[in-house]
């Protein structure tokens, strides 16, 4: 794996996102506990499980949203902090009114400072520049104006990319952001992503319950089953015996063409 | 039916009664709202709480109504009742249905109780029907100011809250993720509702509050999905229907609803028409 310095990091913090002795508790359920886990910049990190197994929660702890039962977290050397500038998020694809009032280059603009106070005034032809060049960056310059109430799942999810990354982030967190989407955009989105780690060595956190699409560019996998975890790279985690051992049932991982196809995950939850 | 018409639309003497005083206060108010209402409309839409505005129309009534019975400020009653049915509908029921079902009953229970209430009243009745259908007559000089006042008010605090207010409305989970506090942005917006419901009441009335707070908003959101230029179209849409109705119910001297709704109401079709006519056209 090769690391990129990320721009604006500062020495002594040399990993993106840092969990020591994390757990996580709503009542009497534990979600996962005692998780230590040290994402380097530009490191890709597949965040798999079956539902309810605490994915999404972790990016929310990430985010800010949630804090821990207990241990401790950093993003980018700091505790986690709302607005924090170092994430950016790219949610699930999710169909958006059609008459919503917002142009595809508004959708990127909130990303930027949409969580700042005021109408925005200020700085208007820097964050236009700054807006521009992430709609570039994602091949979406042709509709920046189109409502995005009427653009594809698609495009809508080209946007959702250059939303997350036009604040240059050092993280960026992915919540099952190929689903419902077809071959040829979860290509695209992936791809997009790709393009961003290897060029400002960001570090992705991509949460997904189907690891093919992204399987080449994963780095190492997070594996979360009812309140077990496993942390390793593909070859180490997604194996008969590591996932046997997580669901506590007998599971199959098969290689077909370079695909992984888990046969007995699903019945065991 | 030619008499029916000619006693809709007259114009006799409009001229006369633009000089009047309380003319001229109603335009001002009316303007006023305008303004505000226009502002909010685009919000009210993407957030899809229609149906809480008439919701909170409807508790500024039975509020309007409660202070006519107890002998206080209709104003102050309509105030209370709306600002405390928008923190009820801000604050339960983030969810689409719940919150839909909570309005629902709270309405229903606030319109029969204003009902009561209102046949309980020995007073005038043109008090009670201006609450319903509103009344131009109501805008005294001290109702101006308070209405400015409220009006600053609404206006100062979108112009400190607008940005994450459009973010939190429109894109509602990744503002989450970007620290918008949605959860504290819901009622202050719902309050914010409940202050300009209040003031358009005695104006409008409680029954079409719906047609300067919402159309103008609906109407501008079929032709543009430029969020500026929505709030900008909206306005014209409010301040168009509110003055245009003001002017055209002077002469007949009717309740100005009518007139407000049936010209928002064509700001909406015509907008329909429009945007339906572009979208042939596939944009992007």
């Amino acid at each position: 794996m090769t690391t990129v310095a990320p721009r604006g990091a500062r020495e002594e913090t040399a990993t993106a996102v840092t969990l020591r002795g994390a757990s996580l508790r709503f009542g009497e359920r534990t979600l996962w506990e005692g998780l230590d886990l040290d994402v380097s910049p530009g490191e890709f990190l597949a965040i798999l499980g079956p539902n309810g197994s605490g994915k999404t929660t972790l990016l929310r702890v990430l985010l800010g949203l949630q804090p821990l039962h207990s241990g401790s977290v950093l993003v980018d050397g700091t505790p986690p902090a709302r607005g924090s500038r170092a994430i950016g998020y790219i949610p699930q694809q999710k169909a958006l009114p059609e008459d919503l009032t917002l142009r595809a280059s508004d959708l990127v603009g909130l990303g930027l400072d949409g969580h700042r106070l005021g109408i925005g005034l200020r700085h208007r032809a820097e964050r236009r520049e700054k807006v521009r060049a992430a709609l570039e960056s994602v091949g979406a310059t042709r509709y920046a104006s189109a409502p995005v109430g009427r653009l594809s799942g698609g495009e809508q999810q080209r946007l959702r990319v250059a939303q997350a990354l036009v604040g240059d982030p050092s993280v960026l967190l992915c919540d099952e952001p190929l689903l419902s989407l077809d071959l040829a955009h979860q290509r695209v989105v992936t791809e997009l992503v790709e393009q961003r780690r290897r060029t400002a060595g960001t570090a992705v956190l991509f949460v997904t319950h189907e690891i093919n699409p992204v399987l080449p560019l994963v780095d190492r996998v997070l594996y979360l089953v009812n309140g077990r975890f496993r942390i390793g790279t593909p070859d180490e985690v997604m194996t008969s015996g590591a996932l046997s051992e997580l669901y506590r049932t007998e599971v199959d991982v098969l290689r077909v063409r370079n695909r992984l196809v888990v046969v007995g995950a699903e019945a065991a939850h | 039916m030619m008499d029916l018409l000619d006693r809709l639309f007259t114009l006799d003497g409009t001229g006369q009664l633009l000089g009047l005083p309380f003319v001229q206060s109603a335009l001002v108010a009316a303007a006023l709202l305008g303004l505000v209402a226009g502002v909010l409309a685009p919000l009210i839409v993407a957030r899809g709480m229609a149906f809480a505005v008439h919701g909170t129309a409807e508790l500024a009534f039975t509020g309007g109504a409660a202070a006519l019975l107890i002998g206080v400020s209709v104003s102050v009653g309509a105030v209370v009742g709306a600002v405390f049915a928008g923190l009820v509908f801000g604050l339960l029921g983030l969810r689409q249905r719940e919150r839909d079902s909570v309005i629902g009953v709270v309405l229903a229970f606030g319109l029969g109780l204003g009902v009561l209430m209102i046949s309980l009243y020995d007073g005038r009745a043109a008090n009670k029907f201006g609450l319903l259908t509103g009344s131009i007559v109501s805008v005294d000089s001290t109702n101006l100011w308070v209405l400015t006042a409220v009006v600053l008010v609404v206006l100062a605090i979108l112009a400190v809250v607008y940005r994450p207010l459009l973010f939190a409305s429109t894109d509602p989970d990744v503002a989450l993720a970007r620290g918008v506090p949605t959860r504290l942005l819901s009622p202050l917006f719902a309050v914010l509702i409940a202050l300009t419901t209040a003031i358009a009441v005695p104006i409008v009335g409680a029954v079409i509050v719906l047609a300067v707070t919402v159309i103008p908003g609906a109407a501008a959101a079929r032709v543009t999905a430029n969020p500026l230029t929505a709030t900008l179209l909206a306005v014209a849409f409010a301040e168009l229907a509110l003055l245009g109705g003001t002017v055209l119910s002077l002469a007949p001297g009717l309740p100005i609803s009518g007139y407000v709704a049936t010209i928002a109401f064509l700001c909406y079709v015509g907008c329909r028409l429009v945007g339906r006519a572009r979208g042939q056209v596939r944009v992007g």
